[in-house]
Formats: C-alpha cells, sequence, structure tokens
C-alpha cells in the first residue's frame, strides 16, 4: 500500500525528493527530534566517534587500494612507493593505519560502557548481538588488513592464525589448505585477503545501518539504566547531543592527529619494516595491540585445539551476554558488587594483553592463566550468581529525578517493577 | 513521544546569535571536510616516479646523419632523427600548396639545430608506430616515415604526405640543454 502522506517541509526542492524518497523526513525523525535520554555522560559519544572512524578507514582505504600491489613480489614494495612517491600516500597510509587502532579503542570503550551501563540487558539483547557481530567483521578484517604490506610480521602472524585451523578435528588439514591456496601462506593468500578485506567494511556498513535501526526501536540506555518514563526525561538529539558528540569528536581527532603527525609508528611493530622472509622466523610474533588478550588466552591453554577453541570461546561468549547475567538492575552504578568486580575484569583483560606481548614464559604463563580464569570466571559465574545474591542500591524514580530524599523511600522504582 | 525543543532564552538577540553560532560551527566543519578531502585527492594526481620520468634526456652524439633512434616519453615513442643536408633541402624547398596539413619545415625544427627532427612517433591515422628511423627501414616515396598499418607516409620533416593519415606527425616541447643533449617535455 503506497503512502499518500505528504511531507512536511516547505521548501520545494526537499519537498519533491522526500515525497518520492522519504529520506529527509528519516533524518529529521531519527537524528533531528529523536527523543534521548537526557542524562547521557561522554562514553555514550564513542557510538558516533566509532561511525566517523569507519568513514575515515573506507575513504583512506579505497584511496590506498588504487596504489596497493596485493602480490607477493609487489606489495611490500608498493607500500613504499605510497610512503614515498605518491602525494600525501605517508599521510593517507599512516591515517588508515593508525585508524585501525583508534577504530578499536573507540570500539571497546563503546563496548566496555555497554557492559558496564547493562545496555544489553531486555530490551537490547539483539541490539547487543549485532554489535558483537560488527567486532568480530571489525577483527577479521584488521587481520587481513595487517597482512597486506607483506613485512615479517604480517606474513609470521598469518602463518600461525591460519595454522590454527589446523586443529579441527578430521578436516582441520584441509581447511588450512584451502585458506592458504597453497601449501603455505603465499601470494594466492594475500590476494584473497586483500579481495575480502575491501568487501567486509561494507558488509559492517550493513551490519552497522542494523545496529542503529535497533536502538532507534527501543530507544537508547542511559547511566542509570532506568527506562524513560516521560518526554521530561528526554532531549532531541539535535541540537544537544550532534553538539555533544561533535565537542568528543574533535577531542578523539585531536588525539588521532597527535598519533598521526607525532608519533605515527608507536603503535606499530617494528618487524613490520622488514620484508616478507618464509625461511627466517621473527623471535617474537606478537599481533596488533588489539588482538593480544585474544592472543594470551589462545597461549594459555597447553593444547592446541583446547587453545583455540578457548580463543574463539572467548569472543563468543559474548553475544550469550544478556542471557549470563541474571540481574534485573542494568546500571552497575546501582550495583555495589558487581561495580568492582566490573574492574577487576577490566583488569583482567589489561593483565591478558600485557601477557600477550610477552613470551609465553616465566611468570607470564601463570599470570595468563590467571587472567583467562577470571575473564571467563567473571561472565560464567560471577555474573549468573550476582543476579540472585547481590541486594541492589535503591533506583531513583525516573531520570528527571534522580536524587532520592534519604528521609523517604523511593516510590514506584522497585526491583519487582523493573523485572517486569 | 517528542522531547522538549529548545527554546530561545535570554535576550531578544539569542536565535540570531544561535544563527551566527550554527554557521560559524557549518563553515568550521566544511573547512574541515575540505581539509580532509584534499590529501585523498592529490593522492590521485602523478606520483613522484611518474613526474620524474615527465621529462627524457637524449644524448645526440651517437645518432649518425641519415638515421634516427627511438625514445620513450611519457609512455609514447618519440622519433629524434638527423638529417643530411639534402633530406633538410628537401622538406624546405617543398612548396605548401602540396602539403594536406600545411606548415613550413622552419616551424617544426629549432632553429640553429635544423638537422634535428623530434616527432612522436606515431601515426596520426589510427596509431600505429612509422617505420624509417633507420636507413634500412622502408621510409617511402618522400624519405621520411612510412607507416606499415595502413600506407600512409610522412615526408623528412614529418609532414604527411601520402592519405590516409589526416595530419603531421606531432612535435613534443623539447629544448636544446647543449648542441649533443636535448630534453624532452
Amino acid at each position: 500500500m503506497a503512502s499518500a502522506s505528504q511531507s512536511q517541509f516547505t521548501n520545494p526542492f526537499v519537498r519533491w525528493i522526500d515525497n518520492r524518497l522519504p529520506i529527509v523526513t528519516l533524518m529529521q525523525r531519527e537524528f533531528g527530534t529523536f527523543p534521548v535520554p537526557k542524562n547521557f555522560n561522554y562514553f555514550w559519544n564513542f557510538g558516533a566517534i566509532s561511525m566517523l572512524l569507519m568513514v575515515v578507514m573506507i575513504s583512506t582505504g579505497v584511496v590506498l587500494a588504487m596504489d596497493y600491489m596485493p602480490n607477493a613480489a609487489e606489495a611490500f614494495g608498493s607500500v613504499q612507493h605510497i610512503m614515498r612517491d605518491v602525494n600525501y600516500g605517508w599521510l593517507v597510509r599512516y591515517l588508515h593505519q593508525n585508524g585501525a587502532s583508534m577504530f578499536f579503542i573507540a570500539t571497546y570503550i563503546h563496548t566496555f560502557r555497554g557492559i558496564y551501563y547493562g545496555s544489553y540487558k531486555s530490551p537490547r539483547e539483539l541490539l547487543w548481538i549485532l554489535g558483537v557481530v560488527t567486532l568480530l567483521i571489525m577483527m577479521s578484517t584488521a587481520f587481513m588488513g595487517y597482512v597486506l604490506p607483506w613485512g615479517q610480521m604480517s606474513y609470521w602472524g598469518a602463518t600461525v592464525i591460519t595454522n590454527m585451523f589446523a586443529a579441527i578435528p578430521f578436516i582441520g588439514d584441509y581447511v588450512v589448505t584451502w585458506l592458504w591456496g597453497g601449501f603455505g601462506v603465499d601470494s594466492p593468500t594475500l590476494s584473497r585477503f586483500y579481495s575480502l578485506h575491501y568487501l567486509l567494511p561494507f558488509v559492517l556498513v550493513a551490519v552497522v545501518m542494523l545496529h542503529i535501526t535497533a536502538i532507534h526501536k527501543v530507544g537508547s540506555n542511559n547511566p542509570l539504566g532506568i527506562d524513560v518514563k516521560s518526554p521530561q526525561d528526554t532531549l532531541p538529539f539535535h541540537p544537544y547531543y550532534t553538539i555533544k558528540d561533535c565537542f568528543g569528536l574533535c577531542v578523539y581527532l585531536a588525539l588521532f592527529a597527535v598519533l598521526v603527525f607525532f608519533t605515527p609508528d608507536l603503535l606499530g611493530d617494528p618487524t613490520n619494516f622488514i620484508p616478507a622472509n618464509p625461511l627466517q622466523t621473527p623471535a617474537d610474533i606478537q599481533p596488533e595491540w588489539y588482538f593480544l588478550p585474544f592472543y594470551a588466552i589462545l597461549r594459555a591453554v597447553p593444547n592446541k585445539l583446547g587453545g583455540v577453541a578457548l580463543m574463539f570461546g572467548a569472543m563468543a561468549i559474548l553475544l550469550v551476554l544478556p542471557w549470563l547475567d541474571t540481574s534485573p538492575v542494568r546500571s552497575a552504578r546501582f550495583r555495589p558488587i558487581y561495580r568492582p568486580l566490573f574492574f577487576v575484569w577490566l583488569a583482567s583483560i589489561v593483565l591478558l594483553g600485557a601477557v600477550g606481548a610477552h613470551k609465553p614464559e616465566g611468570i607470564w604463563v601463570l599470570l595468563g592463566r590467571i587472567g583467562t580464569i577470571y575473564y571467563f570466571g567473571h561472565m560464567l559465574v560471577v555474573m549468573p550468581l550476582l543476579g540472585w545474591i547481590e541486594r541492589p542500591l535503591p533506583l531513583p524514580e525516573s531520570i528527571s529525578r534522580p536524587v532520592i530524599n534519604k528521609d523517604s523511600l523511593p516510590r514506584g522504582a522497585s526491583v519487582a517493577e523493573i523485572r517486569s | 513521544m517528542t522531547g522538549l525543543q529548545p527554546a530561545p532564552i535570554g535576550p531578544a538577540d539569542a536565535v540570531p546569535r544561535r544563527d551566527i553560532l550554527t554557521l560559524v560551527a557549518l563553515a568550521g566543519g566544511a573547512v574541515g571536510v575540505a581539509g580532509y578531502a584534499w590529501p585523498l585527492i592529490d593522492f590521485m594526481n602523478p606520483s613522484k616516479d611518474v613526474l620524474a620520468l615527465a621529462s627524457v634526456e637524449v644524448p645526440l652524439e651517437s645518432i649518425p646523419p641519415g638515421s634516427g633512434i627511438t625514445v620513450v616519453w611519457r609512455g609514447k615513442p618519440i622519433f629524434v632523427r638527423h638529417r643530411t643536408e639534402a633530406e633538410i633541402k628537401q622538406a624546405r624547398d617543398t612548396p605548401l600548396d602540396q602539403l594536406s596539413d600545411p606548415q613550413a619545415d622552419s616551424a617544426r625544427v629549432q632553429p640553429g639545430h635544423e638537422q634535428w627532427i623530434v616527432v612522436v612517433g606515431i601515426c596520426t591515422h589510427l596509431g600505429c608506430i612509422p617505420l624509417g628511423n633507420k636507413p634500412s627501414e622502408m621510409r617511402g616515396d618522400l624519405g621520411g616515415w612510412f607507416c606499415p598499418c595502413h600506407g600512409s607516409q610522412f615526408d623528412t620533416a614529418g609532414r604527411i604526405r601520402r592519405p590516409p593519415a589526416p595530419s603531421n606527425l606531432a612535435i613534443p616541447p623539447y629544448t636544446f640543454e647543449s648542441d649533443t643533449k636535448i630534453r624532452i617535455g
């Protein structure tokens, strides 16, 4: 059934377009007047920051692809050609390389915000799952992207990670040969990684659009974790959060600029300045910083299949997080036991990151196992149990009345109410 | 469910002030976008290694009179030919009304260096590379160049004399760095 309702705009050009493709009405509704909780803090900026970085990554990537040569003989040289001979090649390359790190920083903060404030709980479970899918796509894209410069770490990182799939029972070796397109990581592997590295970001765009659709259906969470009860609890997205997002973006882009212009190789591995040599393994093989915790989990288990399973499990467990946490209270602000444990969990991830950066010897083996046990224990034991045994702090009445008069009990905001 | 609309508060110039703030913010944003876009666009301009080959130096000592060589300039073949006195005279003495693309010989060479003819070695018909640099190759009736694809013939000044090519061989920009070296482009 075609809608016959007319556009609400007065400008004739806008009306002509909007009556045929209601994009202007859509933008106005979803990003203009859309009601948003009025108590957001700056942790709510990171979704928008991530989106901008996605645009930066795609734009710099498409341009770099014009000069990059995806075969083993020319890849390393083509990157040097971009860095030295192409106009602003050094800038576009450093924007892309450091943009990846900035994209992960923003996405990780965005994710941790979700875990702390319970944004994954009903009715936002699917939103959360879409977010985890986004993270998985980002990780695949970043892994393949790192192989493209064809340095020593590119080649050997690819070798380590593709070899992991040999742990699959029965068909493991066939899978690895299929991934390689040969008998080891070589030119066929590189060119297929290039194709997929170009493709996945556009899949990411589609998943992000689903993610935004999902959040707009149920509305955003907020630092108090309680539902919006009336329009008094909200503000229109424009101009309040457009300007707040712009400010946050300026700060974030300033940090990005410092990284790109003053220390562009800070987060990179010097080993990758050596062209790939299949006959010489580097002394230390490690991935980029954003993979270090997972790398630590992989090596924490003394069994190959176990390590691979646990590493993939570390990401997969995030998908079922909404069902692991049994507490009806969303925000950690009102969960006095969960709150400090959240920071312990964060510390375990940072610890795992440090473990991933060291050889698996000495104290690092023990620390890796402790970190892994707590990482999984927090989600498999702490989160289910706390829902039942923890006594939450009293929740405020509403976002507009967040401060409770200590002489009177809060009205109308009981745990039973939240649970329903 | 709609949220509160922001209402102007304060003195009467509050809304125009907001307009100025909006304008400045949008202008700043536009400058930012342009600043980001320019390197991505300039990235596509010729890179330094392409520009390095934008001009080519050609030493002339090893080219004997009556012979010519082919060099590559910007991806195209360039004929550099050392004309004999007879070839120069033949080119000069041709009446212009005999030419389908009239051009005097003096307009196609540089003063003081009339023995050197430098032309783009691409036939102006459909783009084949004409023969005739070496004396052993076919040069056609006019002693210049002969295109084997469809039979176009050029004279010793590179001008078209027998169809089907419509125009003279193009002259690239070049200068004499010395009597024995030219720079093309």
